[in-house]
């Protein structure tokens, strides 16, 4: 789950991590009245979880609070990359004499937590990874024996500074180690991390995604996890989410339907390789009962691009009969309003077959083939 | 023998009472693994399918001379179980269970290589050396036992290719299920590295996914070490979308890292076969076999 920027701040704040000043408003007028509280310049901020926000024009400076007023008033209701902003962050303007880039991760190869910081903050950390790769530092971490303060003071030093300031640092560096573990962040970054022109370092944004997996030991997010299904999801995506299905919305005409997210994957890469357009990702998940068999058939159909669905069914816990009778299920339900091929093989698949045969629904063997058909049926309407 | 495990390999089943943990203990059972023993805390002297469960690890391991796990335990006590298999001394760990967090998944495997124990998983099907032992839950009907090693990072992709496999009579000789989330026990490496070593072994399966960077390594190793094996990849994910997670907590494109298009170059570049479609796997090792084959006997009768 991603935080917003302000709520990643405020965790920032509980640990003592310096961020500028400022509030969150909703409207234009109450935008203005902080921004004479808070003393021009500000920076005017979409809250908004996209990335590429700064970019995309969601963060406005303003050097007085008519500026503010007129900038927050074009922000609020505005759609940026396609999300509607709802909220501003408004904020003291930092005149930065550096930007740094300091986060927390998981790397894959060695199973372990790594702390990346570079001295080229403010961009794209990948970008600066491809274009610098010296000026990055990276520091993976022994789950046994934590980060240290020594290797915080490592990190800082390696970025050139001493005295006070490598303290400072060191210090920020060790605390965003700790909301990393106290909120199972998949990643927490500050970037950019400014040091101003008068030496100290001040956390312009910040970015905080908890992994999913671990919200049941973050229950006081829970509320915002419905927040976010309903601002970011299409209405199929949060269906199956209370189908505790896994379903992701493409842009083709071609419903798919599997089990098992890989192979599901490489139905839509097959449907793509024979010149179709896959319309979504839908995993039934192992062992999937009848009834869960026709909430996907449901949620699929619901979508209005969907000339025709191909459900690919690899029988292994999951069975073949179960399926079948999940699809006759979603017939009776709502009716079959477009073409479906079906391709079902595996555990009980003579009984599966028999239910589909007796139902005049028909199948094929192989996934090839009946992603060729789903791919004909799509281009010529039927 | 099978790689990691084998018509040698004395299981326990942690989680046995559960649904999903009984369920398979008997399609193991009649698969012929030797499952030992179960263990559920407060369960301790029940029986499951005639397999004695005790309270602890520690008990159920010593009693029965284990060396291997299979865990069932639900997600925010997976971990703990790991833990204890791997402090009672058990060397081969399969972990079954989904959605345990990567922090929690992260000091497990910390732990396992300070004792030099293997985890399998998590989010794993497990793995099947055909014919002598199945310490999983993946449908025992389409392996057949043969010469190709499998690693995988999915489950039912990795059923369609091991038809493939079985129908086009290449077999298996181990098929191993690194798991659907990002951080897994074993690598694509590592399971070259015993693939290389295994007799059994005469080409290797890998079948990738988006997300991460592991497949990328094992090109590395397989151009820097001369890989003396044929190897065959598939990659799913081709026309996933960047940011999205497409079922498996792994399989995710974040920013640049861990494109399907990126895999895909690497292998090329590293000599290994790309598979177009699933079942094109089979038919990629068969040409490979079957020219070296025709290799070595020119080789000979020179």
């Amino acid at each position: 789950m991603k935080l917003y920027e302000h709520e990643a701040k405020t965790i920032f704040q509980k640990y003592e991590i310096p961020t500028p000043r400022g509030e969150l408003r909703t409207s234009s007028s109450l935008v203005r009245e902080v921004t004479a509280k808070l003393g021009v310049p500000v920076a005017i901020k979409a809250q908004i979880l996209v990335s590429g926000r700064g970019k995309a024009g969601g963060i406005v400076f303003a050097n007085s609070t008519q500026e503010a007023e007129t900038a927050a008033k074009k922000l609020l209701g505005s759609e940026i990359k396609g999300v509607k902003v709802k909220e501003v962050l408004v904020e003291e303007k930092i005149v930065a004499k550096k930007e740094l880039y300091f986060g927390i991760t998981t790397d894959r190869a060695k199973c372990s937590y790594v702390a990346i910081a570079s001295s080229e903050g403010g961009i794209d950390i990948e970008e600066v990874a491809a274009m610098m790769p010296e000026r990055i530092v990276k520091f993976f971490i022994d789950s046994t024996y934590g980060f240290r303060s020594y290797h915080a003071y490592q990190i800082a030093r390696k970025l050139g500074y001493v005295g006070s300031q490598l303290r400072d640092l060191a210090t920020i560096f060790i605390k965003l180690y700790k909301i990393a573990m106290d909120y199972d962040a998949e990643l927490v970054e500050i970037n950019p991390l400014m040091e101003t022109v008068d030496g100290r370092f001040v956390a312009a944004d910040s970015r905080l995604l908890i992994d999913d997996n671990a919200l049941y030991r973050h229950p006081e997010y829970k509320e915002r996890l419905i927040h976010e299904a309903e601002i970011e999801l299409s209405a199929q995506e949060i269906e199956a989410q209370k189908a505790g299905l896994a379903y992701v919305k493409l842009d083709g005409n071609i419903g798919i339907i599997g089990n098992g997210a890989g192979l599901v994957m490489a139905t839509l890469d097959a449907v793509q390789f024979y010149g179709g357009r896959p319309a979504n990702f839908l995993d039934v998940g192992g062992g999937a009962s009848a009834d869960m068999m026709a909430s996907a058939l449901n949620i699929v159909l619901s979508d209005p691009k969907v000339e025709v669905v191909f459900i690919n069914i690899l029988g292994g816990i999951t069975r073949c009969d179960e399926v079948a009778k999940g699809i006759l299920e979603a017939k009776k339900r709502i009716g079959f309003t477009k073409p479906i091929v079906i391709r079902l093989v595996g555990t009980n698949e003579e009984e599966g077959r028999r239910i589909l045969t007796e139902a005049g629904i028909h199948f094929l063997d192989s996934m090839e083939e009946a992603a060729m058909k789903a791919v004909e049926i799509a281009k010529t309407g039927g | 023998m099978g790689v990691f495990v084998g018509k040698h390999t004395r299981a326990i089943v942690q989680g046995i009472t559960g649904g999903q943990g009984s369920f398979h203990t008997r399609l193991m059972l009649d698969y012929g693994t030797q499952i030992v023993a179960g263990v559920t805390p407060m369960k301790g002297g029940a029986q499951v399918h005639g397999v004695p469960v005790y309270d602890t690890v520690e008990e159920a391991a010593s009693k029965h001379k284990a060396d291997a796990s299979i865990i069932f335990v639900p997600a925010p006590f997976a971990a703990e179980a790991a833990f204890e298999a791997i402090e009672a001394g058990l060397k081969t760990i399969v972990i079954i269970t989904e959605h345990i967090p990567v922090k929690d998944a992260i000091q497990v495997m910390a732990r396992a290589k300070q004792a030099k124990a293997i985890v399998i998983g998590p989010n794993t099907p497990g793995i099947i050396a055909p014919n002598e032992c199945k310490l999983g839950i993946m449908p025992a009907h389409v392996f057949r036992r043969g010469i190709v090693g499998v690693a995988s990072r999915s489950g039912t992709l990795t059923y369609e290719i091991a038809t493939g496999l079985s129908v086009s009579d290449l077999g298996q000789s181990t098929c191993i299920g690194l798991g659907g989330d990002p951080i897994v026990g074993l690598s694509f490496v590592d399971i070259l590295k015993e693939f290389e070593r295994d007799k059994q072994t005469k080409a290797v399966a890998l079948i990738g996914e988006i997300g991460g960077n592991l497949e990328e390594l094992a090109t590395e190793y397989i151009a820097r070490e001369g890989y003396s094996k044929p190897v065959a990849a598939f990659i799913a994910g081709r026309t996933a979308p960047s940011g999205k997670r497409m079922g498996h907590a792994g399989a995710i494109i974040m920013g640049r890292t861990g494109t399907a298009r990126s895999k895909i170059e690497a292998f090329k570049k590293a000599g290994v076969d790309v598979a177009e479609k699933p079942r094109d796997v089979a038919k990629l090792l068969s040409e490979r076999l079957g020219k070296k084959s025709i290799s070595t006997r020119r080789n000979s009768e020179k």
